[in-house]
């Protein structure tokens, strides 16, 4: 066991964990934090992305012992973020969501992707997005809300 | 013959010799080069090396160099896509709780550095030679130059200590051993990386 301090969401929190503990448990079982969802545990489904230091991030195969000082925002984070707060906007709007267990994941994955290109093209969508997985099929309704955001934040 | 003529038949005796020494010298020196690049030919094609050193517009994963899983693209200088990047699950170091490589700057190489063909079966030797020695294709580097991106590349190093996959056994590694490796590009630089004909 080691003890690391981690900030995630702008608070600064304790955690005493095996090094090697992906950061998905650190998140749901140390802190419960659950907005952030264990998919497949391989890093194939993005469910449980998170931002590591801007990055969008798969929680699930980052050990806590890799995280170092880098900021985390997760889900539970995207309300106080300008880009995420219209994200999650155009996502009510469009009634994007089916059964909803990706679509955090979905969420942070386009609010990199918004923040990173301001007006993407379906093709940027597609290989931007091509890693969260949505087993409901939303994908046509995930790509008009990304737009959507887009137009909103200009 | 006077004593002068002597003198002058002898310095010519010596100046042939040290040509014919100089030639055998280099003529040896290109063959030790060329034993020296066949040693790094066998790492360099490599799975470690040569899932990064693809054709393709995606990386390439496993002994079995199969398409690199959930969708991942190659993107503008082999880092991926915004928010779908390397660095989207590969960290600085390797993570072997969770069976993931990782090392500084996890990139795809250019596909000017490419060696494989479209069909995935990797370039012989010597093509695999020029290209790494053609300066408009390898960064332009010259002999030094790629003698230090072996010796310290971070991505040539993680090469030889490629962790664990996720199921906790090791991943394979190049024939040779990273000094094994360094020693024979030293050979090779000091031969001229000569390349053999195709």
């Amino acid at each position: 066991m080691a003890s690391y301090v981690l900030t995630i969401n702008s608070r600064q929190r304790d955690v005493i964990a095996d090094p090697g503990t992906p950061l998905l448990w650190v998140l749901r079982e140390h802190l419960k934090m659950r907005g952030t969802k264990y998919g497949c545990g391989i890093a194939a489904c993005g469910a449980c992305t998170v931002h590591v230091g801007g990055v969008a991030t798969r929680s699930c195969v980052l050990p806590v012992s890799l995280v170092g000082a880098r900021p985390i925002v997760t889900i539970e984070g995207m309300a106080a973020d300008r880009v995420g707060r219209v994200v999650q906007e155009a996502w009510v709007s469009g009634d994007v969501v089916q059964c909803g267990y990706c679509q955090g994941g979905q969420i942070m994955t386009a609010v990199t992707l918004l923040k990173n290109v301001s007006k993407p093209t379906d093709s940027q969508i597609e290989q931007s997005m091509g890693g969260n997985i949505c087993r409901c099929g939303t994908y046509v309704r995930i790509r008009a809300a990304i737009k959507q955001a887009a137009q909103q934040l200009g | 013959m006077t004593g002068r003529q002597n003198v002058a038949v002898l310095a010519a005796w010596i100046g042939m010799t040290v040509v014919v020494v100089r030639l055998v010298e280099a003529q040896s020196t290109r063959a030790d080069g060329l034993a020296a690049w066949e040693q790094m030919y066998s790492v360099l094609t490599h799975p470690r090396c040569v899932n990064c050193h693809t054709a393709t517009a995606y990386p390439q994963q496993g002994d079995d160099r199969h398409v690199h899983y959930f969708n991942v693209v190659r993107g503008r200088g082999g880092l991926g896509v915004p928010a779908f990047s390397c660095t989207t699950c590969h960290q600085q170091a390797n993570a072997d709780s969770t069976g993931v490589p990782g090392a500084a700057g996890w990139h795809l190489a250019p596909l000017s550095m490419q060696w494989q063909d479209l069909n995935d079966r990797i370039l012989p030797s010597s093509a695999v030679c020029t290209a790494i020695t053609d300066r408009s294709k390898n960064h332009n580097l010259d002999g030094p130059g790629l003698l230090r991106h072996h010796e310290g590349e971070p991505l040539v190093l993680w090469a030889f200590k490629p962790g664990r996959r996720a199921d906790g056994t090791p991943r394979s590694v190049p024939p040779l051993t990273h000094d094994e490796f360094v020693r024979a590009t030293r050979v090779w630089v000091k031969a001229g990386t000569p390349c053999p004909k195709s």
